[in-house]
């Protein structure tokens, strides 16, 4: 079963770069080299936190992109092409045809991640090498060359999958575009999801509050995986916070994998 | 692949690739042609805002909208609060304005609480008196106690705002409490508790300036911070020497039993080697009127010395 769904994974990362989509890259290092270049000629000194805010940014919006426009894809292609009956009168299972195309297309995030990650550090090296005195300056709130960086981008994966597994639990059973539309919409509601929690402050019915506090449960909350600020600002992250978030994220993916591979089970494709 | 086989398959051919090449390049100079006549014919955009600069003006709104992107908002409000700085303080138009300086740095500080520089330096920029700056004090003192709310360990705000108080208010009693609340912060520098002592006792004195100026140059990398800390220093250094050279014109004096008309005069006794000149190059003006003799030429760059300490330079006359 295992060697099924790699075999699948390997499929969708090899058609992803088939796609063009490490492409990406390219644009994000040109991306960071005029950024590193520009901002030393806009923003007074704070060229050292500015790459570091651009970088981690820059990564999570285009991993963004990425797990939707190729998440709601990747099921809605096979159906589309009709390569999905080939595939499935081969002993493969449904569920493992799912898990396969998560497994590749995370993958294929965890390589943009980290080349995307390997060139902001490439970049601030070259900065604080080049720019001693703005290095020093930097330093003063947290290392020009600083691991716990590794913290935010490590988070900005663990959302990736959730936003993967979204995208690719709606596109078992919409067509692509809605499928994007529904989780662009998730993930902008899961960074205001922890204004759920706390409804029955602002409403007078237990009902409704009752009822918000059921869809803060219910909705992915996508805020606390974001840490960016506080490494740029050398501010401590500990170890427990990322570990019970990533935790939540991935047992949160998890739960969504497994009922779009119900759905998908279910699905009658004749 | 032959050009034969290209028009084969629907692929352009090399002169058709010319003609489509051309015709792009003749709409990008049309529009941006288009594009530069609308600017001569509407230079403020034509649209009736105000404010171009701001997008939002509330910060809880664009930490909301900005999703994860808070960081990377803030540096660009933090960009534009130094671009409109700049460009409203080069500006010659004598009825310029820095209206939106403090809801740009307000925004960027909403974005990113722990934004250290946009506190320190906006507060700066705020404190400056017209025509260089707002000369918002109030604004400058807002701004670093949401600093200090946001994140109470940080002394340097508590400083900041002693500093905002002892040079632009001369309010000794304010700035000394501000310094000693500064050094009661865990980590502040040992020295912040004798100038909270000494600017309580003494008042403003160049030697506590001189301290507060050096230490912004410093910790600045901002290339208008260190300019005015750089042009205060040489204040503060010019103000040393118009005491030196008010020493001499008292000799002239007591010799000549007159005032010196010209440096010439004291260099004929011996006083002087030459004409001596400010740090920013410009030869030190003998005026009767000014305090001690001495004072820098209105066409140097030291010009006008900080009010709160040309008393010192010597007595008026």
């Amino acid at each position: 079963m295992m060697r099924t769904i790699s075999l699948i994974a390997y499929h969708v990362f090899k058609e992803s770069v088939r796609d063009k989509v490490l492409y990406n890259l390219v644009l994000f290092a040109l991306l960071m080299i005029g950024a590193s270049y520009l901002v030393g000629q806009l923003t007074a000194g704070q060229d050292i936190k500015i790459i570091k805010d651009l970088g981690l940014a820059a990564s999570g919006v285009f991993g963004l992109f990425i797990a939707v426009f190729i998440g709601v894809g990747l099921v809605w292609k096979e159906v589309d092409k009709r390569s999905v009956y080939n595939l499935l009168v081969k002993p493969l299972g449904r569920p493992q045809f799912i898990a396969g195309k998560f497994i590749g297309l995370a993958l294929t995030l965890l390589a943009n991640l980290a080349v995307m990650a390997a060139a902001v550090y490439l970049v601030l090296a070259v900065m604080g090498w080049s720019q001693p005195a703005l290095a020093r300056g930097a330093q003063v709130e947290a290392p020009v060359i600083d691991p716990n960086l590794l913290k935010a981008f490590a988070l900005i994966y663990v959302q990736l999958l959730v936003v993967t597994a979204i995208a690719l639990f709606f596109s078992t059973f919409s067509s692509p575009m809605l499928s994007a539309a529904l989780t662009f919409g998730l993930y902008v509601v899961g960074h205001f999801n922890a204004d759920l929690a706390h409804f029955e402050n602002v409403v007078k019915s237990p009902l409704a509050a009752g009822v918000a506090r059921g869809l803060y449960y219910l909705l992915p909350n996508l805020a606390p995986f974001d840490v960016k600020a506080a490494v740029v600002h050398g501010l401590p992250v500990p170890a427990e916070y990322i570990i019970l978030t990533a935790g939540y994220g991935l047992l949160y993916a998890a739960a969504l994998l497994a009922a779009a591979m119900l759905i998908f089970s279910r699905r009658d494709f004749k | 692949m032959s050009a034969h086989a290209d028009a084969a398959v629907g692929r352009p051919g090399a002169r058709q690739g010319a003609v489509a090449l051309t015709a792009v390049a003749l709409m990008l100079a049309a529009a941006l042609g288009l594009q530069s006549r609308r600017e001569q014919r509407f230079p403020a955009g034509g649209t009736g805002s105000t404010s171009p600069l701001l997008y939002l003006t509330s910060g809880d709104a664009a930490s909301r909208v900005a999703l994860s992107l808070r960081p990377l908002m803030a540096d660009i409000y933090w960009i534009r609060a130094i671009q409109h700085y700049g460009d409203t303080r080069l500006s010659k138009d004598p009825g310029k304005q820095y209206s939106a300086l403090y809801p740009l740095l307000d925004l960027a500080t909403s974005l990113d609480p722990h934004f250290t520089i946009a506190y320190r330096f906006g507060a700066i920029f705020l404190a400056e008196p017209f025509p260089d700056g707002p000369g918002r004090v109030d604004q400058a003192i807002a701004l670093l106690n949401k600093g200090l709310a946001a994140d109470p360990a940080r002394w340097q705000y508590a400083q900041d705002a002693g500093f905002v108080y002892y040079w632009w208010l001369q309010d000794y009693k304010t700035a000394s409490e501000w310094f000693r609340r500064a050094s009661e912060i865990a980590g502040a520098p040992w020295w912040l508790r004798s100038m909270a002592a000494t600017t309580s006792v003494q008042g403003g004195d160049r030697k506590t300036s001189r301290i507060l100026w050096m230490q912004l140059f410093d910790t600045s990398d901002d290339e208008w911070v260190k300019t005015s800390a750089r042009l205060k220093l040489a204040q503060l250094d010019g103000l040393d020497e118009i005491d030196r050279l008010a020493t001499l014109v008292q000799q002239y004096e007591q010799i000549a039993h007159r005032f010196p008309g010209t440096w010439e005069a004291l260099r004929a006794l011996g006083l002087i080697g030459a004409v001596p000149t400010d740090p920013g190059g410009e030869p030190y003006v003998l005026d009767a009127r000014a305090p001690g003799g001495v004072t820098v030429a209105r066409t140097s760059k030291l010009y006008p010395l900080p009010a709160q300490f040309v008393r010192k330079a010597g007595p008026p006359r």
